[in-house]
Order: C-alpha cells, then sequence, then structure tokens
C-alpha cells in the first residue's frame, strides 16, 4: 500500500496480534523511529493492514517501524525500524 | 483473581478462547450487541478490545477486533459491532449469529486508549458513529464505581449522520437524566430531529468549545472514530490547548472496524 494513503487503523490494532508472543501489553510501550528519533507510543502508529499483515508507521516521518504476518506455524516479527522499545514496568502491577 | 482484575490482566499473554454467543440485541438497524459467555474471562479495562474469530465448517477462519462495550459481568462481555459494507465477519455477527453459536476470543487486548476508574479527572469523549462503543464501556464502568464516591466528570459529544444510527440512545438519556456529571451532546452530520439545537454539519472547533471542556482543566480526552474523523478532532483539540500526551485516539477503518 502506498505510504502517502490515509492509515485504515492506529497501533490499538498490534495489540491482538503481539498480545501472543508478548507476556505484557506492549502497545503501551515506547519506540524509537530509526529514520526520525520520533519516541511513539506503539498504539499510535499508523498502521496498514490487515491483509496479508499488519505494517505500523512511525507518525512523525512514516518510515515503517513494526511489520507482523502471522502464517498457519509462525508469527513473524520485524521491528527493525525502531532503535529502541521502552516498556513502562511501573503501569505493570 | 484479585491480581488481573485490578491490572485488568495487563500481564497475561493471549491466548484464543473458546465462547459461546448468549444474546444478540439489535442496537441500530446496521449495529448489535453481542453478548458472549466466556470461560475463564479475566477481567478487562474500559477502553480495551477482544479479538474474535469465526471458523467456517470448511476450516476457513476470520478475525477481527472489537472494542468491549461494558465492564464484565463475570465470564460475560458484551461487544457492539456496526456491519460495513462487505464486511464478511461484521455481517454475520450483526445479522446472522444466534444463541448458542461458538466462536473464539482472545483478549482483552490494548492497554493505552483505556480509562480507570480511579481517575478522578474530567474526561471528554469525542464519538464518530460506532467509535463510541469504548467510549460507552468508560460510561458504564464509571457508573460501576456506584454513587456517593468521587466520580469524575464525563462529557461525551457523539456525532452520527441521523438519529437512526445512534447507537444507546435510550440508556445515554436515562443515564443524563440521572446524573448531574454526565453531559451528552449529539451532533447530526446529515438529517437532524426536528427541533435539534444545532444545524447539521460535521463536528466543528464550536463544538469543542461549547460542548468540551476547557483545556485549563486538563481533561483526558479520548476520541475513536473512523480515520478522518478522529485526527479532525485530535488536531482540533491540539489547537484549542489540550495537552497532546492527554488525547487519547482510536481509529478504526475509513468506513468501519
Amino acid at each position: 500500500m502506498d505510504a502517502q494513503a490515509e492509515a485504515a487503523y492506529d497501533g490499538n490494532a498490534l495489540a491482538g496480534p503481539l498480545s501472543e508472543v508478548f507476556a505484557v501489553e506492549v502497545t503501551t510501550a515506547v519506540g524509537r523511529c530509526r529514520g526520525c528519533g520520533t519516541s511513539s507510543q506503539l498504539a499510535r502508529l499508523r498502521v496498514y493492514g490487515l491483509e496479508p499483515g499488519l505494517v505500523g508507521r512511525c507518525p512523525g516521518c512514516e518510515e515503517v517501524l513494526v511489520r507482523i504476518a502471522r502464517t498457519p506455524n509462525d508469527l513473524w516479527l520485524d521491528l527493525s525500524g525502531m532503535s529502541a522499545l521502552r516498556i513502562q514496568m511501573s503501569e505493570l502491577r | 483473581m484479585a491480581r488481573a482484575a485490578v491490572s485488568g490482566g495487563l500481564r497475561v499473554r493471549r491466548t484464543w478462547r473458546p465462547a459461546v454467543l448468549v444474546e444478540r440485541r439489535p442496537e441500530t438497524t446496521s449495529a448489535a450487541t453481542l453478548v458472549l459467555d466466556v470461560p475463564g474471562w479475566p477481567g478487562h479495562l474500559a477502553g480495551q478490545h477482544v479479538d474474535v474469530r469465526l471458523t467456517a465448517p470448511d476450516g476457513y477462519q476470520a478475525a477481527r477486533s472489537y472494542s468491549l462495550a461494558a465492564p464484565a459481568d463475570g465470564e460475560r462481555i458484551e461487544i457492539t459491532v456496526q456491519a460495513v459494507p462487505d464486511g464478511e465477519v461484521s455481517s454475520f455477527l450483526v445479522g446472522d449469529a444466534a444463541s448458542g453459536d461458538s466462536m473464539e476470543v482472545r483478549g482483552p487486548v490494548g492497554g493505552w486508549f483505556v480509562w480507570k476508574p480511579e481517575n478522578s479527572g474530567p474526561v471528554l469523549l469525542v464519538a464518530g458513529g460506532s467509535g463510541v462503543v469504548p467510549l460507552m464501556a468508560m460510561i458504564r464502568s464509571r457508573d460501576a464505581t456506584g454513587p456517593g464516591t468521587d466520580r469524575a466528570p464525563f462529557r461525551l459529544i457523539y456525532s452520527v449522520r441521523g438519529p437512526a444510527d445512534r447507537i444507546y440512545d435510550h440508556e445515554l438519556q436515562r443515564r443524563v437524566g440521572e446524573d448531574s456529571d454526565l453531559d451528552v451532546t449529539l451532533i447530526y452530520t446529515r438529517t437532524a430531529p426536528a427541533g435539534a439545537p444545532r444545524p447539521t454539519g460535521r463536528i466543528s472547533i464550536d463544538d469543542l468549545v461549547s460542548y468540551g471542556w476547557a483545556a485549563e482543566l486538563e481533561p483526558t480526552c479520548y476520541v475513536c472514530g473512523p480515520t478522518g474523523f478522529v485526527e479532525t478532532v485530535a488536531n482540533l483539540l491540539i489547537f484549542l490547548g489540550h495537552d497532546p500526551s492527554k488525547i487519547k485516539t482510536e481509529r478504526f477503518g475509513p468506513s468501519g472496524p
């Protein structure tokens, strides 16, 4: 999909697929874009999908931060667009 | 399980669990509330959602994410689904699903677009169409904190095309009548009922000024609806001086979730 097209979803749509592999709710975590350095909660990403997979782009520069694809046996997770992911442990009581 | 009840189960890894439809209740001609019985449901926070997966007899599966519409009642949860054109899952759920049908759910999921009853500050809710669903969950869980407690004042601005598209209409009217700390304003974009105080039209900065909270009161703002609606409202709120970190948004596809 064209990066200029309006994103149909946001990072809230990543919560379900990521909940299968992360032991914590990860859409509240803050990812730093490797391209422009913007820090954003994953819930705020612009998300394209649903098929063939989910692509989450930086709200600052549209760089791809997250790609998730699910096959019958595997979940592919590409976080290479992020230079760091900060998970607030104090939230996890 | 006390810990899960407090946290909304934010720590637990999710897997698909079996669910059974107990009731399907029409809300409008194209939206319905589904009550599901989910053994082992860990509880949730207002604003969280749940993924629903249907399996056809030939094994074909389709999953979609829906906002939880109400606080959990034990192992019973409610979602409200808006049928979208050509939506294979939403059309089935709204029009064809029957009590006793089996499906699978995964959740609760999401932790950002949530409201917790211990937050006592003012809240502005802005809904476009079926974006009202997670906001209704917030209104309902605020109510569950019980009268006599220091409840957060809520204002809901709810944009719909016309009167026939209002979801939860009677319940909202009842709640406003009973609760001086809840205000609800309807924005009609195409057809307004007779006597409506506001002419039809899309939500504007005047609406947010007249029916929302002043930025100085530092309300938490929750905005949910189609992408264009959410971006417009979030930008207007920032222009009005609201702290961007207190504006929480959730958008669903161009035509619906």
